[in-house]
């Protein structure tokens, strides 16, 4: 459904009054999402996962410069054909009470996502009144303004803007942060339920858990590269043929056994030429320094790292 | 010892949120406090790190009040760290508000002194966070008050600020109160977990006001 090639993304910094710097933060991306595929993109705060979305929906500020290519059902997206698509094919669940305009009720709200999906009046409402149904809001709900109501409603709410329309692809950004398990389960099993009506769903976090749990695909994001795309499940088998790195976020969570790996050094002394991950890296060689691993396929996965073997 | 004694708190003209609370951390000891969302954990936090005041009930920290003001021997970490900086403050300056004899911890959380020149919105969540921890964890600080301080951070930044506040807090004797929804994570780290305070509240009732 969708496929996005070598997504680069690098913005411009002034230094000072003539002198500018380009800051390279996404280099290379690629993944695709099937129809009824739910697809995580994993990573550290920083490591450019919201940037991939914002990136497909048009969103990046000014001083922003992109390449590479996505391609939405078979055809080639072009920036004003982006603003075509966003919010009637490709909707985004936003990742707090933030995003909701605070001086309007919730219904309104969801009712305008609605007809600017394209709907006209009279489905609107209808719609609007199904996805409330749907996520368990009451009708009351309707009238309330976005400060009277709970995180967990103001969720539902949010997924509830995004489908009230007939978008075929999902992007939810970090969906669970800060909700306590029952609220998040609920969030998740509805993406799950968007899936499973045949949508794509790409599902931004960094909580690797979670993303076990519901994901088809894992995409590992590491300082703006893609480090692995895995089968989800591989990482439950406990299958150890993967990236040092997704290795190290699955032995560091609490009950793998809270292993730390050293802090990352600051991106400035990031040495580009070798391997980004080289510095804290348990398995790093004297050659990861020298040259930059490309993504290469071990068994049904996409691995950059030179010396994981099949 | 820090000490919560029969603590009230309402806000507004509210149903109370906290009744009769009663919440000890001895020092050296990490202790958990897990709970679902509005059940008062934070509001608990705040009043313990004498943020705010609880309408009836006393906090004591070794046997006397919070300080008014002056520095806190209670300090609070918040989930947030961009919230609990100020933005036009360099990360240098935001450091010595606190802390003037960090460098031993900028080393132990790997932050380099390059990065003392820099806004806060140049550092990522994860490097902010250590900041703000640095700019708590001074010799004067008794007790840590962590407010799901680890819940926007993915699981290897996660487990390597744990370890060093845990190590941190052990070779000090300083008391943690972990406040978070993981209770794995808690678990993990904690000496003792607090799970009275969950039924004690009368307010679990408020939860969700009106759905399903």
């Amino acid at each position: 459904m969708l496929e996005i090639h070598n997504l680069s993304i690098s913005f411009q910094r002034n230094r000072a009054s003539f002198d500018r710097e380009t800051l390279s933060v996404v280099s290379d991306i690629s993944l695709s999402v099937q129809p009824g595929e739910i697809v995580a993109l994993i990573g550290a705060s920083g490591a450019g996962k919201s940037l991939v979305a914002h990136a497909l929906l048009g969103l990046l500020p000014a001083n922003a410069t992109m390449s590479g290519e996505f391609i939405f059902k078979g055809k080639r997206l072009s920036p004003a054909g982006i603003q075509e698509l966003r919010g009637r094919e490709i909707a985004l669940i936003p990742q707090s009470v933030t995003h909701l305009n605070p001086l309007t009720r919730v219904g309104k709200q969801v009712y305008r996502s609605a007809r600017l999906s394209g709907r006209c009046a009279d489905t609107a409402h209808t719609s609007c009144d199904r996805t409330f149904a749907r996520y368990q809001l009451a009708d009351t709900v309707k009238s309330m303004y976005p400060f009277q109501i709970s995180r967990g409603m103001a969720r539902r709410v949010l997924t509830a803007t995004a489908t009230a329309g007939n978008a075929n692809l999902i992007i939810a950004d970090e969906p669970t942060t800060g909700l306590d398990p029952e609220v998040s389960e609920q969030s998740l099993a509805h993406l799950k339920e968007l899936a499973t009506q045949g949508k794509g769903v790409v599902l931004i976090t960094h909580d690797l858990e979670n993303g076990v749990q519901i994901a088809d695909t894992l995409v590992v994001l590491y300082e703006g590269m893609t480090v692995e795309i895995t089968p989800a499940r591989a990482l439950e088998e406990n299958d150890l043929i993967m990236h040092p790195y997704t290795r190290s976020l699955w032995q560091a969570l609490p009950r793998n056994g809270f292993m730390s790996l050293p802090p990352t050094p600051s991106s400035s002394t990031l040495n580009r030429n070798g391997c980004l991950f080289a510095e804290r890296c348990p398995q790093a060689r004297p050659g990861c320094r020298q040259s930059a691993p490309s993504l290469r396929r071990v068994n049904h996965k996409l691995v950059r790292c030179n010396h994981v073997a099949g | 010892m820090l000490r919560a004694e029969k603590i009230c708190y309402r806000y507004d003209k509210d149903i109370p949120l906290l009744e009769g609370v009663i919440c000890t951390i001895n020092s050296g000891e990490i202790v958990g406090l897990p709970g679902p969302s509005g059940c008062g954990k934070s509001t608990l936090a705040r009043l313990m790190a004498g943020f705010d005041h609880p309408q009836s009930g006393i906090i004591f920290c070794n046997d006397q009040a919070l300080p008014a003001s002056g520095f806190s021997p209670v300090q609070m970490i918040f989930q947030h760290p961009e919230l609990a900086v100020n933005p036009r403050w360099k990360i240098g300056k935001i450091l010595a508000e606190g802390n003037t004899d960090c460098s031993e911890l900028l080393q132990r959380f790997g932050i380099g002194l390059n990065q003392l020149e820099r806004y806060p919105h140049e550092l990522s969540g994860g490097e902010l966070q250590r900041i703000t921890l640095i700019r708590a964890m001074t010799p004067a600080t008794r007790y840590l008050i962590a407010d799901e301080m680890t819940a926007s951070l993915d699981p290897a930044t996660q487990a390597l600020i744990w370890q060093t506040v845990l190590s941190w807090a052990k070779s000090r004797q300083v008391g943690v109160l972990a406040i978070s929804h993981d209770a794995s994570l808690l678990n993990c780290i904690c000496d003792r977990i607090d799970n009275g305070f969950c039924l004690q509240s009368p307010s679990s009732h408020l939860r969700e006001p009106i759905a399903a």
